[in-house]
């Protein structure tokens, strides 16, 4: 009954291009963002941490990255994990070779470095299309995976061949290390994925989104119109590496501390982070973060139920797992393809209408 | 002779001379010329698989031809790509709806104004300066073209939900955003009943003589071509097999034999 449009008068252009057109959106946006930057840091504790909302903000980022790629450009890749592994294989050179260096910068030229290296696998892309392009880029997840394991240079010739991050600090707070406050960690990462979904946002509204989407749509088409397809391509290919990468940088430093490439940044998550824009919806900010928190959430929600309260064996309850976010992917591909985030938009064009819907 | 020339070389905005097209060993084009004059409407005619839409892509760049030359504006046009093609100021509509199916009305249209936007990678991301700005100023020549072409409350709608006649719509107000000095339409009226017929000849006159945009169409519709061409070219088999004002391109024994066919 709260939830439309009426009474609300837009009198310029830029108002009526504003993200959260209506006022209750509006709230909502600002509650949520009130939640996260001032009452969760306060309430957190480290399993909280660990097992939810840290990796849910990583994933969260790699969904984003992946999204524009995918979702806006239309450009289908399976070389996610092999991303997020240079944006943590640089991240950790960088620590490592300037000590001096803020971590943030480093994750931030980690990202960029990602992006580089994205621009040289999209170069495939202007000549394929579709699931050849997808094996094209599972390439790039093989290579690069393959490349971190096999040069010692990468890992600093440490003997188990992972890399483990050393302590840094953001103005005096520790963020990485094993001594990590729980709040420090999530607010970086909380930092990082307010900021980026923020940029997400303003590039896919504007004129690099639309020529991303008008190639995702019909290439041909926006070709004739004027859109470099290179250009947008190969743009879309170093932002989306340039996310992934922090991403990658992220997992590493902060959430994990100590990976090894084949584990880590194997092609299993290559395929869960398509797997979290497929259910969160293709194309969108919020299904990126949907689908994570659906990806992250609902393996610790079944297992703090089969083993926590019902004391089942800790295995069974990890193979019931694989089958049931399995069949709920066969599910959502069926039944929704557009994802969760398109049932949130069904629901809030009812809401328009409740509860006189004639 | 010499003033008419000149006068002549002025009022032309693109001519075409002898083009060949080939495909492999097949000629989709043989030796075509023609002009097309400022401010006019032009209409290229012929029986299916004459090689229309070829012409219309090479006008546009999407096929380079063999042999020939193509002069826009006076200038000889050297070999570029479509995209580049685009920033001449030639637009055009397709005879297959090729809209951004997952894109708004709105955003389809403010994709056309695409070869006017040049801010930045860092203005975008921070949604500040000259890419806010841009956005705007677009945003304003995009809604003079909704109020012109009536479409004004299906703006916020994705085209994919929009039914074919406003479809065809919002293709030509995507070609008009980009204030074309050539548009190109390839056959416009293709599978629409009377009304959205005479609609959409109403609004390609108004494009025409408001605007002052140069038109060249293909249409299958002799009515319609008829009625809103200044000149007409006939092309069958890839070869021009006539040229001129609508009436005599009619009364054309060439063009008679070509659509009616003749006995051997």
């Amino acid at each position: 009954m709260f939830y439309r449009e009426v009474g609300e008068f837009k009198t310029s252009y830029p108002q009526d291009s504003e993200s959260f057109g209506i006022r209750l959106d509006k709230y909502g946006y600002y509650l949520v963002l009130f939640v996260a930057f001032a009452l969760v840091p306060f309430m957190i504790n480290d399993y909280w941490a660990s097992a939810v909302l840290v990796p849910f903000l990583v994933w969260a980022i790699a969904s984003l990255g992946l999204n524009i790629l995918t979702g806006h450009c239309g450009q289908i890749s399976l070389g996610t994990g092999g991303f997020m592994a240079v944006g943590a294989y640089s991240c950790y050179k960088l620590m490592t070779s300037f000590p001096d260096l803020n971590i943030i910068f480093c994750i931030i030229l980690s990202g960029l470095i990602t992006a580089g290296v994205g621009i040289l696998f999209g170069i495939p892309s202007l000549r394929i299309k579709g699931f050849y392009l997808a094996v094209a880029t599972l390439a790039s997840q093989f290579f690069l995976v393959w490349l971190f394991n096999r040069v010692p240079w990468f890992y600093n010739y440490s003997a188990s061949g992972q890399i483990s991050t050393p302590e840094r600090s953001v103005f005096g707070i520790l963020v990485t290390g094993p001594n990590v406050q729980p709040w420090a960690q999530y607010m970086i990462c909380l930092l990082f994925a307010f900021g980026l979904a923020w940029g997400c946002r303003n590039l896919t509204r504007g004129s690099l989104g639309r020529k991303w989407m008008a190639t995702r749509d019909m290439d041909i088409a926006a070709e004739i119109i004027g859109v470099n397809l290179l250009q947008a391509k190969l743009s879309a290919f170093a932002i989306s590496s340039f996310y992934i990468g922090i991403a990658g940088a992220l997992f590493f430093s902060v959430y994990l501390g100590a990976v090894d490439a084949t584990e880590a940044f194997g092609i299993n998550q290559s395929f869960l982070v398509l797997f979290m824009i497929i259910i969160g919806g293709l194309g969108s900010i919020l299904g990126s973060f949907i689908g994570a928190a659906f990806m992250v959430l609902f393996p610790v929600l079944l297992k703090n139920i089969l083993v926590g309260w019902w004391e089942w064996d800790a295995a069974l309850a990890t193979h019931l797992e694989f089958i049931s976010v399995g069949f709920l992917i066969i599910v959502f591909l069926i039944f929704e393809p557009h994802g969760l985030a398109q049932l949130w938009r069904l629901l809030k064009q009812k809401l328009r209408l409740w509860p006189y819907p004639h | 002779m010499d003033q008419t020339e000149a006068t002549n070389r002025n009022d032309t905005l693109m001519d075409i001379v002898k083009v060949t097209l080939r495909f492999g060993g097949v000629k989709a084009l043989s030796d075509v010329s023609f002009n097309i004059q400022r401010g006019e409407i032009r209409a290229i005619i012929g029986p299916n698989g004459a090689g229309k839409s070829s012409m219309l892509n090479v006008i546009n760049g999407f096929y380079t031809p063999q042999e020939g030359e193509i002069w826009f504006e006076g200038k000889l046009r050297p070999r570029l790509k479509p995209h580049q093609i685009a920033y001449q100021r030639i637009a055009r509509t397709f005879q297959n709806i090729a809209l951004f199916e997952g894109m708004t009305v709105l955003d389809n249209m403010m994709t056309g104004r695409m070869i006017y936007m040049k801010s930045g990678l860092l203005s975008q991301l921070a949604w500040w300066g000259k890419a806010e700005r841009e956005e705007t100023e677009n945003r304003l020549i995009v809604e003079k073209i909704i109020d012109f072409l009536e479409i004004q409350a299906i703006r916020k709608t994705p085209v994919g939900m929009l039914p074919y006649g406003l479809q065809k719509r919002v293709e030509l107000g995507r070609a008009l955003a980009a204030e074309p000095m050539l548009l190109l339409l390839d056959e416009p009226m293709a599978g629409m009943n009377n009304e959205e017929k005479e609609d959409m000849c109403r609004f390609i006159l108004d494009v025409n003589e408001e605007l002052g945009t140069t038109i060249a169409l293909i249409e299958h519709d002799m009515g319609v071509v008829m009625d809103l061409a200044d000149r007409v070219v006939v092309i069958d088999h890839g070869e021009k097999i006539a040229d001129g004002q609508p009436d005599e391109v009619r009364n054309d024994q060439n063009v008679i034999d070509a659509y009616l066919g003749v006995s051997h």
